[in-house]
Formats: structure tokens, sequence, C-alpha cells
């Protein structure tokens, strides 16, 4: 493909003119791949990701989702470098167990997103390499999705999309659900069967398209009545 | 899990008490990794690790003061390298009701130091039983962010009273003007600005000519889209427009001048 990356400095291309010595750093980072999406509706919350670890070339499991269960009403979807994903999940835990024997109370979604914002951007200058998606029930039972970008910008949306297939879903996102570039078409509210059965036909079309998600599908719903999974398998190749 | 106190890091004294911290146990501060205690010494250091991601930068905003205010104004696109991370953002903040920013730059950065700014003049506001002024707000942001300078921080406020305007950015500057436009599309609204604004405009005529200014930037600068944020701050407080899709504007405006027939089909 031909972008800057394949030019060194002299303006060849580097697969096929000598561009100069080039120094390999050791790099923190690690691409692992996956995809998370999330969306609110009017009384419920979906969470939903690929369960695809890759690197590479490489599949280093098949298993691995990348939902996590904070509290009764909000889910954490984190994708991109997965040590990170680990550590970052760690670290939130012990902040919920903290806040939890402080103040007596669980925290709230919204709550737990203005955290992970000061969480994600003390680390300004050495990022966590994390793109995180909350979804759950805000403090009236309606359905809230926060969006992060990996240094701690945020903010509240309806719908989202995540990590490395977010460009070609959130574009569908933004046609079926918040019924953009469509003229005269009746704005229905979504159901939560509508929703599920969204999701799934969005993730085997990115499936489809994207190399690093696949293998299966981890749905979380979250309803006043708890947090349900559900798992969908999706294209192994 | 250790946490150390956000103002170790600044090297001048000027808040002797670290009362946030003992208010409660729970840690409010920021943690501060090791590798970057001193950020003026190793500014080298703190860019030693290259970020595998683009972050959110390019934006319009603006503001201007009439004589029945300060209009601010700003698109709310953002923007990740050439994806649009979010198209529905918000780039002007009240801080407190009558003072209003805008922010540009990165917008993580802009966030986070917009909510730390409203944490210290709410401070403040407690200790000394008394609002800071927009001057002393402008220099404490300033001082606030003085260490970071150097450091890929990019952070550029255009703090809104209702009389006065006053831009700080996160190289230093610390400026007072009538009219600041900030961001990759800020030349287009200047151009628009410069044309029509004058003090004498009545409320309607500022707002119209705010918008209209973001408008044509948007139109011109592809990091600066979507809709567009309308504040009118005045000494009774800010209040804020509607948002505005600006999709819907481009084709009234083409109708209106009778281009839309054309085959010719330009894209926005």
């Amino acid at each position: 493909m031909l972008s800057a990356q394949n030019f060194g400095e002299s303006g060849k291309m580097k697969e096929y003119h000598y561009a100069g010595p080039t120094e390999h750093r050791f790099s923190p980072y690690a691409f692992n791949g996956g995809t998370v999406l999330a969306v609110a509706g009017e009384d419920f919350a979906i969470v939903a990701s690929d369960t695809r670890l890759s690197e590479g070339y490489s599949i280093h499991s098949r298993d691995s989702p990348k939902c996590y269960k904070l509290t009764d009403t909000t889910v954490l979807g984190c994708s991109g470098f997965h040590g990170d994903c680990l550590t970052l999940t760690k670290i939130i835990d012990a902040r919920l167990k903290m806040y939890k024997h402080s103040n007596n109370k669980t925290m709230t979604s919204g709550a737990i997103a203005a955290m992970l914002s000061t969480i994600l951007y003390s680390r300004r200058f050495f990022p966590y390499y994390v793109y995180n998606i909350i979804g759950g029930l805000d403090e009236q039972g309606k359905g809230a999705v926060y969006s992060f970008d990996p240094v701690g910008s945020y903010q509240r949306d309806t719908y989202k999309a995540g990590g490395s297939a977010s460009a070609m879903l959130q574009p569908l996102l933004d046609n079926q659900i918040g019924f953009k570039n469509m003229e005269g078409v009746e704005h229905v509210p979504l159901t939560k069967d509508k929703a599920v059965q969204l999701v799934k036909d969005v993730f085997v079309s990115a499936a489809e398209r994207d190399v690093y998600t696949g293998d299966a599908l981890r749905i979380c719903i979250v309803t006043k009545e708890g947090i349900e999974e559900q798992n969908i398998p999706l294209r192994k190749d | 899990y250790t946490v150390s106190v956000f103002t170790e890091s600044l090297n001048f004294k000027w808040r002797g008490e670290m009362t946030s911290k003992k208010a409660s146990d729970v840690p409010l501060e920021f943690h501060v990794p090791s590798l970057f205690k001193r950020p003026s010494s190793r500014a080298s250091h703190s860019v030693s690790v290259r970020r595998p991601f683009p972050l959110s930068h390019g934006t319009t905003t603006l503001g201007f003061i009439f004589q029945g205010g300060v209009i601010a104004a700003a698109d709310t696109r953002a923007s990740a390298g050439g994806l649009v991370a979010c198209p529905a953002v918000h780039k002007i903040t009240p801080i407190h009701s009558h003072l209003v920013v805008t922010s540009s730059g990165s917008g993580a950065d802009c966030m986070l130091w917009e909510r730390i700014l409203t944490r210290e003049i709410r401070l403040y506001q407690l200790r000394h039983k008394r609002r800071l002024s927009i001057r002393g707000t402008a220099k404490l942001l300033s001082l606030m962010l003085h260490p970071f300078k150097g450091t890929d921080v990019c952070v550029a406020l255009t703090l809104c009273g209702w009389d006065k305007l006053i831009y700080v950015c996160s190289d230093g500057a610390r400026l007072q003007g009538d009219i600041f436009s900030v961001g990759s599309g800020s030349p287009y609204a200047y151009g628009v600005l410069d044309r029509s604004l004058s003090w004498s405009l009545n409320k309607e005529e500022a707002i119209l000519l705010a918008r209209e200014a973001v408008f044509r930037a948007t139109h011109r600068d592809a990091y600066s889209g979507n809709n567009v944020d309308l504040f009118h701050v005045t000494a009774e407080g800010w209040r804020q427009r509607q948002r505005e899709d600006l999709k819907e504007e481009y084709y009234r405006d083409m109708e209106k001048r009778g281009l839309y027939n054309k085959t010719l089909f330009l894209a926005i």
C-alpha cells in the first residue's frame, strides 16, 4: 500500500531502494487486535467484542473476550494492546473496591467513566494503548455508553465501535442506529432484541473484512435484572 | 499502586496547602509516572516512547466581543489522523456561570485541563469567598501548564468572560484581545470575521456572523466539520444556542445562491 511509511527520508521506497541505515528500537507496545462495540437503549445496554487475540500474522488465542464485567450495571470493553488491557482492568477493579470501602456504595457508570479518564490521563506521556468503551445503566436506569481515546478524552454516546474494525463498523452503526444519511425514514426506537440482532450482523460483517476480528463473539446485555452473556461463533479464518 | 500528588511535579511553591489530599482518603490526584518527575529537565525522555496511535486534533473555534457581550463558537469534529473519531464533541465548556472556555488542540489534554481548571477555580472560590477574575484564571492556567512546556501536551484555550477574551496556550502564550480564532480552520474563520465584525452589531447579527464563520471554515478545512456550537456570554451569564448541523446549511446556502441545480456536485 502506498502510504508514507513505505518511503524513507530520501523519498525512495524502503522495500525497493536502500534508504539508509534503519534503527530498530524496542517498542513497548504490541497490537493484539480485536473489536469492541457498545449500544445504549432505553433501559438496556449491550457491550460486545470478538474473542480473537492476534499478534502480527499469528493468533494467540481464539477465546480471549474483551468485555470485562466491572459492576452489576457496568461492563467495560477494551481492545488494543492486551498487556495494557489486563493492567488497566486490574487497576480499575482495585479502585472500585477502594471506592466501595470508603463510600459504602458501588460506583455508578458515570463515575467509573470519569475515573477511567483520569487513570488514562495520568499516563499521558506513556499511554495505555487501549481503546475503551464502557456500557451500562445510569442512575435513572437508562442505557449509557461512554467511549474513550487512549489518553482519556471521553464522552457519552448512544453507540460506539472501537478497536481494529471500528472504522468499518461505526458508519454502519451511524446509519442503522442513528438513522444518518437517510432521507424520510421514521426514527423507530431500538428494542433490545433488534439491537442484539444488529450487533450480531455487524460483527459478522466485521469478521468478513477485518483480519484481526473473528473466531467468536461475546455479547453482554446489561439490564436492571443483571448481565446476560451470549456466545456466537464467527469466521475462524 | 502508589499515588503521588500532581503538584509535586511543579517547581514553584505558590500552593502551600495540599488540602485536596487531606480531604478524603480516596486518591484524587494524578499519578505522575516516575519517568516524568521533572518534565522541564527530562523533556527528551518523555518523547522517547513513540505512540502507535494518533490523537485527536484539528478544529475551528472562535470568540469575539461586541456591544452585547461575547460570542463563542466552535465546530464539533474530533479527528484522529484521517478518521473522524467523534462527530459530536463539545469544544465549548462552561467553567462557571460567567466563564466559558473554547478548546482546541489535543482532545484529551483540553478535556482534562479544563477539568483541572474548573476544580482550581472552585477551590479558590470556596477558600477566598469570591470568584477569581478572568485575568487571574488565565494566569493560573498558564502557570499550571508551564511545567509541561516542551512536552507534547497541546492545549490552546480561549477563556470567554462577558467583557474579556483571553487566549492561553501550552506554549506559554497568554493574550487578551477582542477577537480570537484558534485551530486548523482559523484562517478561514478570520477571513469571514474580519470582513463583517464591528462593535455595534446586535445579538442576532453577531450570532449569524459567528455561525457563518464556522460554517465557511468547516467547508474549507478537512479537520473541521459536523455541527456548530454557539454560546453567548453576558453579564447575566452564558446561554447556549441549540447545536446546529451544518450539512443542511450547505444545501440551503447553495439553493439560495441558485447553484444547487448545477450537475457539478461539490462535496463538503
